[in-house]
């Protein structure tokens, strides 16, 4: 038994036990407030920037937005070609990122595990998730835009397909991986192998999940201006031509907020809220849906 | 396996199962998705270097010296979007940072659950707004305002000629470095709270209860305990952060006030290298100003490409410890 | 087996140690996880300089009273206690309480910091901090008072002593708590916790975690404390309870059934059911 010390043994007759009781506590109400006041600022400011979008954007929308092609300055318009446009090449893009992203997603999770390969792509992906869309422009500028000569809506639909395949590629594995072991042992179990296990069971039951990354895909790309500033141009009239400049909702509103016209202005802050709206709808039902898998 | 090892006909069984044809073709089609992108990663490091070698090759190590952007003249120095880019991207890391750290903080700690799940998930919502409404926002609205009510009275008030005068000098539009910057703080301020808030909440609760466990306060339990507890994770986090306001593009090109020069005050109009890009790429007619401009995309992507690797090796790193 | 049965018989039977002695007094303290009842009509005496152990099956509420002593539940919004628990006579629930504290200085006055800087907690799995092993103990004390550094040196010395840990690392004291085993985790965090001298060490589990040598170091270690301290762990090892504490309390289902001395309680449980848990568990 070591000699009891005044300090351990009589801890009620230490006097001024609570010294520093009131400057902490003013500290901690200070670091309460300032936490508290970040969080009003922050939200104020986003509200700020939904509420002129709404006030500015909201009173534009009318059917001729929808049915009809973007005006020259000082006429009637709509945004009909750019609204379609968008659509055409973020479906394009998304097809091709959807069938490479689930591959490679799927080649990471069920393959690649452990090799130094996998962990390279897997790093060099996370990494390209967040790289400048535009350079992804610069890019696909050099490979499909210069040597033919032609600025289309093939090249816009690429790019936006290099953007959205690394999003796809990591929901998807970490989508499989939270796939049980035993559901893929219990596949090959019955004598099937690993690619037709993948393929009949665990792609099926990780089904929300591989839907909700292909939305996430999509809401990323569909407000991209980027990098289709030097891939499909724009264009003033409705064209499905993939190998002629295609118009698109986020270049349109680019060209006509910085026009000089009243009117272009008002259609630009249309687009926007369009384009907002979509995308906070797109990612609530991702998230949606993955709420929906994980109570399974 | 001792029952099974020994017959010849079972080992054999088991390595030609059925379907193993398919099995093989299906593993590397998997395997070939896996090299689009890197084969498009290398494709686009390519492209740039040999797209902006002219540029290289003609201005020499000047290209990142020289603040001189003529096209007329043909001559292209890049300091003064390269400084921009920096300038811009470290004042809106610095806004943004204590703003965000307070937004997890409050989520994460001080909020009641009820408000705190949807509020959490509005803060994520946020950060996938497209960056060109925040551009149009910066400029109908802000720029606006911020001219009225900032540049106007501060020019007013300070003395001519004083220190005060040039760091504020400017063309009054509220086009300018501050206000861009200001933009791409708001923006990726959702980004990085959402960031921080899953980290905090990552932290087990053992840690967090141990902490009260012996009477601290929320300040110290939070200052010392959960902050060191994620730091390597929140480095990551700050410079993810930062890699996105390097390469935006649309948020800044509205509000930068489009100057090549080397930007001389808080105030003064500038240029990023994604805006120049973007403003400029279209347009570009003669051979060496596409070159210089995909040159810059270069540098654009060595900058990111650095900060954003970095904070991947951070954030992964805790996944392993 | 039946609990369900013989409980619903049994009213509790508690054979207190005299009441000058209580450190901690708990009456009729009901607890509730949202809608969800937890404890019901729960009393605990816990005597100052001994051990008390609270035993039971898995979901008796054994650790959610643990929880309540210090009010650790605070952290979670929609958990909330009704009842007294009295601290050196101080409701620690209502900030409210007969003031006969042994000294007005110190009373709690509902403050959480303060009463959780007088009652301590160790938990399930060790919870070093993301810090040095001086500084995890250091930590603590500094909370509450300024202390030079001779003087840091010093507590930090003894806290480790006291919690046998001393001696395996005095020569690394600068180095992350994290690379410790955990058996050495587990007692550096009793160090940190005792450093703070509270007067009551709350353990959850301490020893699940832990190996039977780890065990046996820790075991050591409080039996030595409660001449400082007044200890409550709770513990699935029967075994353990009756190796170092003083006094068993024996819950069942949010119930408390029998507290008694454990020179008894092992021996001769009155209540049908812990005669149950203790004979089937002691086989």
């Amino acid at each position: 038994m070591t000699a009891p010390d005044k300090t351990l043994t009589t801890p009620t007759q230490t006097p001024n036990r609570f010294e520093r009781d009131t400057r902490r506590k003013i500290i901690n109400m200070v670091f309460v407030v300032l936490a508290t006041g970040a969080t009003a600022f922050a939200v104020g400011a986003l509200l700020l920037i939904l509420y002129s979008l709404v006030v500015n954007g909201l009173g534009g929308i009318n059917l001729a937005v929808f049915t009809m092609d973007q005006p020259p300055p000082g006429e009637v318009g709509g945004l009909r070609n750019a609204i379609l446009g968008s659509i055409i090449m973020c479906t394009m893009g998304m097809a091709l990122a959807v069938v490479v992203g689930i591959l490679s997603g799927t080649w990471l999770a069920e393959y690649g595990d452990g090799s130094r390969i996998a962990s390279t792509v897997r790093f060099l992906n996370d990494v390209l998730l967040s790289a400048p869309s535009i350079l992804v422009g610069l890019f696909v500028y050099e490979m499909l835009v210069r040597p033919f000569h032609g600025f289309s809506a093939l090249a816009g639909a690429v790019a936006l397909a290099f953007l959205a395949t690394p999003v796809v590629t990591r929901t998807t594995e970490d989508i499989l991986r939270l796939q049980s072991g035993a559901l893929r042992e219990a596949g090959m179990a019955l004598g099937a192998n690993r690619g037709f296990v993948i393929r009949t069971i665990i792609w099926r039951a990780s089904q929300s999940g591989l839907v909700t990354g292909a939305l996430l895909g999509f809401a990323r790309i569909s407000g991209e201006t980027a990098p289709l500033l030097f891939t499909s141009l724009g264009n003033p009239f409705q064209s499905f031509r993939l190998d002629q400049p295609m118009a698109a909702l986020p270049t349109t509103i680019f060209q006509f907020a910085l026009s000089a016209y009243d009117d272009w202005r008002r259609l630009a802050w249309v687009g926007a809220l369009l384009i907002a709206t979509t995308v906070l709808a797109i990612n609530i039902l991702g998230r949606v849906l993955t709420r929906g898998s994980t109570h399974k | 396996m001792a029952s099974v090892g020994p017959t010849g006909a079972a080992s054999r069984e088991r390595e030609t199962p059925p379907g193993a044809f398919g099995e093989t073709a299906f593993r590397s089609l998997c395997f070939g998705a896996s090299m689009v992108l890197m084969i498009g990663l290398a494709g686009l490091i390519i492209s740039l270097a040999i797209g902006g070698w002219p540029a290289f090759a003609k201005f020499g190590f000047s290209f990142f010296t020289s603040s001189e952007w003529d096209p007329v003249a043909d001559r292209y120095g890049a300091a003064g979007p390269i400084a921009g880019t920096l300038i811009t991207a470290f004042l809106a890391l610095l806004m943004s940072l204590p703003l965000a750290v307070g937004v997890a903080i409050f989520l994460t700690e001080f909020c009641p659950p009820r408000i705190a799940q949807p509020l959490g998930m509005a803060v994520e919502l946020l950060a996938g707004i497209p960056s060109i409404v925040y551009g149009m926002w910066g400029l109908f609205v802000l720029a606006p305002w911020f001219a009225a009510h900032v540049q106007a009275p501060l020019a007013a008030s300070v003395t001519p000629g004083s220190w005060l005068e040039r760091a504020f000098a400017g063309v009054p539009n509220g086009a300018n470095i501050f206000t861009a910057s200001l933009i791409l703080a708001v923006m990726i301020l959702p980004y990085m709270a959402s960031v921080f808030r899953e980290l905090l909440m990552a932290v087990p609760p053992q840690m967090r209860e141990a902490a009260y466990g012996i009477g601290s306060t929320s300040y110290e339990v939070v200052g010392s305990i959960l902050i060191p507890y994620v730091r390597t994770s929140a480095i990551g986090a700050v410079m993810l952060g930062l890699g996105r306001a390097l390469g935006e593009t649309m948020a800044v090109t509205f509000i930068i006030g489009n100057s090549h020069a080397f930007p001389k005050s808080l105030f003064d109009s500038g240029s990023t290298i994604a805006s120049t890009i973007a403003n400029e790429f279209t347009e570009a007619t003669g051979e060496l100003h596409v070159a210089a401009l995909i040159a810059l995309g270069l540098v654009l992507f060595v900058i990111t490409f650095g900060s954003i690797a970095g904070a991947r090796l951070l954030l992964g790193q805790e996944k392993y410890k | 087996m039946n609990f369900e049965l013989s409980q619903e018989e049994q009213p509790s039977v508690i054979h207190g140690p005299p009441a000058g002695s209580l450190v901690i007094d708990v009456r009729g303290l009901n607890f509730f996880y949202g809608k969800t009842q937890a404890l019901f009509d729960v009393d605990l005496p816990v005597a100052r300089n001994h051990i008390t152990a609270l035993i039971g099956p898995s979901g008796c509420g054994k650790s959610t009273l643990l929880r309540t002593l210090n009010r650790i539940y605070d952290l979670y919004p929609n958990q909330r206690a009704e009842g007294q628990i009295l601290f050196n006579g101080e409701d620690v629930l209502s900030g409210k309480g007969s003031d006969d504290a042994s000294d007005g200085s110190q009373r709690v006055n509902g403050d959480t910091s303060r009463l959780r800087a007088r009652v301590g907690m160790v938990f399930q799995r060790p919870t070093p901090f993301p810090m040095s092993i001086y500084d995890n103990i250091a930590f603590g004390v500094r909370l509450h008072r300024k202390v030079s550094k001779a003087d840091m040196d010093v507590i930090v010395e003894r806290a480790l002593t006291r919690s046998a840990l001393w001696d395996e690392v005095k020569d690394k004291l600068n180095q992350s708590g994290l690379g410790l085993s955990g058996g050495q985790q587990q007692r550096l965090c009793v160090a940190r916790g005792i450093a703070v001298e509270p007067d009551v060490l709350l353990l959850d589990e301490p020893a699940s975690a832990l190996d039977p040598l780890s065990t046996a170091k820790l075991e050591t270690a409080l039996v030595e404390l409660k001449d400082t301290f007044s200890i409550v762990i709770v513990t699935h090892n029967l075994q353990q309870a009756a190796r170092i504490s003083d006094y068993t309390a024996f819950m069942l289902m949010g119930r408390m059934i029998e507290f008694r001395a454990s020179t008894d309680a092992f021996v001769s449980p009155e209540t049908q059911a812990m005669r149950d848990y203790v004979t089937g568990r002691f086989g």
